[in-house]
């Protein structure tokens, strides 16, 4: 494929996304919001697939190694920061009381 | 693997995302949700590790060790009452990360003796652009709500010109690149400039307009990994950014709304300086009755229905499981408990939910504002707890007062009404509020902690 057919796909792809984003977010309920942004915060973390590209290039000079390094620090960071504060939030959320309270 | 393979690959990791999201729609199902959403990021990462042209060597695990290290310690260890910042701490990282690709990916291709495509210039000052203000952004809303700078606005003359002006350069920055100025210097000035925009333009938005801002770097974020994907041909980065920035938009949204102000008047009003006249306007007439906490105590647990209103001073004094248990103390004595949540109370959107669940709150009990108002008139004692402007009714009554037309909290339409507060200050936007001299209502000072434990007390000895 030429460039700007790929650009086409591609911006056809963004244009599907947002609107599949939108329709899907609209139904998390107010309860979940913390948990919503945290999680894609955690999904955002998929920048660590650009930071691997930058950081695993072959023999790169000394800007691109340690900018791909810190960048690979960053999202790493991103990616288990953010699935780890999502289920911790996650896991609080109870639909019942805890049994303790009915032993009382 | 080839660059075709891949992005087939990286399909399973799309779709992994998008049921995640899903998922969130139920409290029952999110927690599996967010387990998928990591299985799809681990095979994006292990599909990346197999690609032609990635050398493992020692940087991607040297790298990757440090950043799990600290994102594991940190997400483990956070108090919950400090959520806010640590969502946007990560936040700001992941738009540092797209960021740091973008200069990466502009210095290995701009040398070349062919051009740059026109759109990956475009994608790459995206990228380094938004991700850079997300980063700088984020770390700024990072200090205020850590407290390590001032929660208040801080405003200076020429402030909006002047960030209005390094705004314009930095775009000039980037579209002299985008028409072929392919030199480093100029990409580095733009990220720089950049990062310093990100810093001013968080500096005047005052700490209860964090739900907004968080949500719209939260969607700057997304946008700049969107970028990212255009820039590197990933198909799963774009999908993913996208995702991410039309999650970002609607928080932003709702949460203006939420306060009846565009958000143009968030980014860029500073409210809750000080305005000249306002003050004047908002003076009322009545005394303020003060309640000990038997006073409190013998309202509550003659009551039939109790709806606690918390805001951020019970997120403050960590009085969410105090909270809990003088719910229990009453409903031990058969009164309805109910909590009404505000959108915006807290610093971030949902904030008051999570707290109250890591006190092992039901959920069920957990009333949205459109749900708990119609049943104010019903309730005995509404129980405010660090809440001011949310359950101020100039916003419903007083077209003169700066919130007017913001949906609250109709506490004032409960029989009775009591507010745990610390002093008699105004609130963040620095308005008075009448509730507190309506004759129904009685305030017991103090912090809300110490004042939760003492009326737990007294119902107790009831």
């Amino acid at each position: 494929m030429s460039h700007y057919a790929t650009l086409v796909v591609e911006l056809t792809i963004l244009v599907l996304a947002i609107f599949l984003g939108v329709e899907v977010i609209s139904k998390v309920p107010t309860l979940l919001h913390t948990p919503l942004m945290s999680g894609t915060n955690a999904i955002h973390g998929i920048v660590i697939v650009g930071a691997m590209l930058v950081a695993g290039a072959a023999s790169p000079d000394l800007l691109t190694g340690w900018v791909g390094f810190v960048a690979m620090v960053l999202a790493a960071g991103n990616v288990v920061g953010g699935f780890v504060v999502t289920d911790r939030m996650l896991e609080m959320f109870k639909r019942r009381e805890p049994p303790r309270r009915e032993e009382r | 693997m080839g660059q075709t393979t891949s992005n087939l690959l990286y399909l399973i990791t799309i779709v992994c995302f998008v049921l995640a999201l899903r998922f969130l729609s139920s409290p029952t199902t999110a927690r599996h949700g967010n387990w998928v959403g990591a299985a799809g990021m681990l095979v994006a990462i292990a599909v990346t590790l197999a690609r032609a042209g990635v050398h493992v060597g020692w940087r991607i695990p040297a790298g990757a060790a440090i950043g799990t290290v600290f994102g594991a310690v940190g997400a483990r260890k956070v108090r919950m009452t400090a959520m806010p910042q640590m969502v946007a701490l990560f936040n700001g990282v992941g738009g540092g990360a797209a960021a740091l690709v973008s200069l990466a990916e502009f210095h290995r291709q701009a040398p070349a003796p062919a051009r740059l495509h026109g759109d990956v210039a475009v994608a790459i000052v995206a990228s380094g652009l938004i991700g850079s203000v997300s980063f700088a952004g984020s770390l700024v809303a990072f200090s205020k709500l850590q407290e390590l700078i001032k929660g208040r606005p801080i405003t200076y003359p020429g402030q909006k010109v002047g960030n209005l002006l390094l705004l314009g350069a930095v775009v000039a920055a980037g579209v002299a690149i985008v028409a072929g100025a392919e030199r480093q210097w100029v990409l580095a000035a733009l990220l720089a400039g950049a990062l310093v925009f990100g810093v001013l333009f968080v500096l005047p938005i005052g700490g209860a307009d964090m739900p907004v801002v968080i949500s719209l770097l939260n969607a700057f974020t997304g946008l700049a990994a969107a970028a990212t994907g255009f820039e590197l041909h990933s198909n799963v980065l774009i999908v993913s950014g996208a995702l991410v920035g039309a999650s970002g938009t609607l928080l932003t949204t709702l949460m203006s709304r939420a306060m009846n102000r565009s958000l143009g008047n968030v980014l860029f009003g500073a409210f809750g300086t000080v305005r000249a006249g306002a003050g004047e306007a908002a003076s009322y007439q009545g005394t303020v009755r003060s309640l000990t906490p038997e006073d409190v105590a013998i309202m509550l647990s003659y009551a039939h229905k109790v709806v606690i209103v918390p805001g951020y001073g019970m997120a403050v004094a960590q009085a969410q499981h105090a909270v809990r248990e003088l719910a229990d103390e009453l409903e031990k004595k058969g009164v309805t408990v109910e909590y009404a949540i505000h959108p915006v109370a807290g610093r971030m959107p949902g904030h008051m939910n999570v707290l109250l669940a890591e006190a092992n709150v039901p959920y069920t009990a957990l009333k949205e504002m459109d749900e708990i108002n119609p049943e104010f008139p019903q309730t005995d004692v509404a129980l405010v707890i660090g809440a001011n402007d949310v359950v101020n009714p100039a916003a419903r009554n007083e077209p003169g007062s700066p919130i007017y037309g913001m949906p609250i909290l109709d506490v004032d339409q409960a029989r009775q009404v009591v507010v745990m507060k610390r002093s008699m200050a105004t609130g963040f936007a620095g308005i008075d509020n009448p509730l507190f001299l309506d004759p129904r209502t009685g305030m017991l000072f103090g912090d809300a902690k110490d004042s939760v434990l003492a009326v737990v007390a007294a119902v107790k000895a009831l």
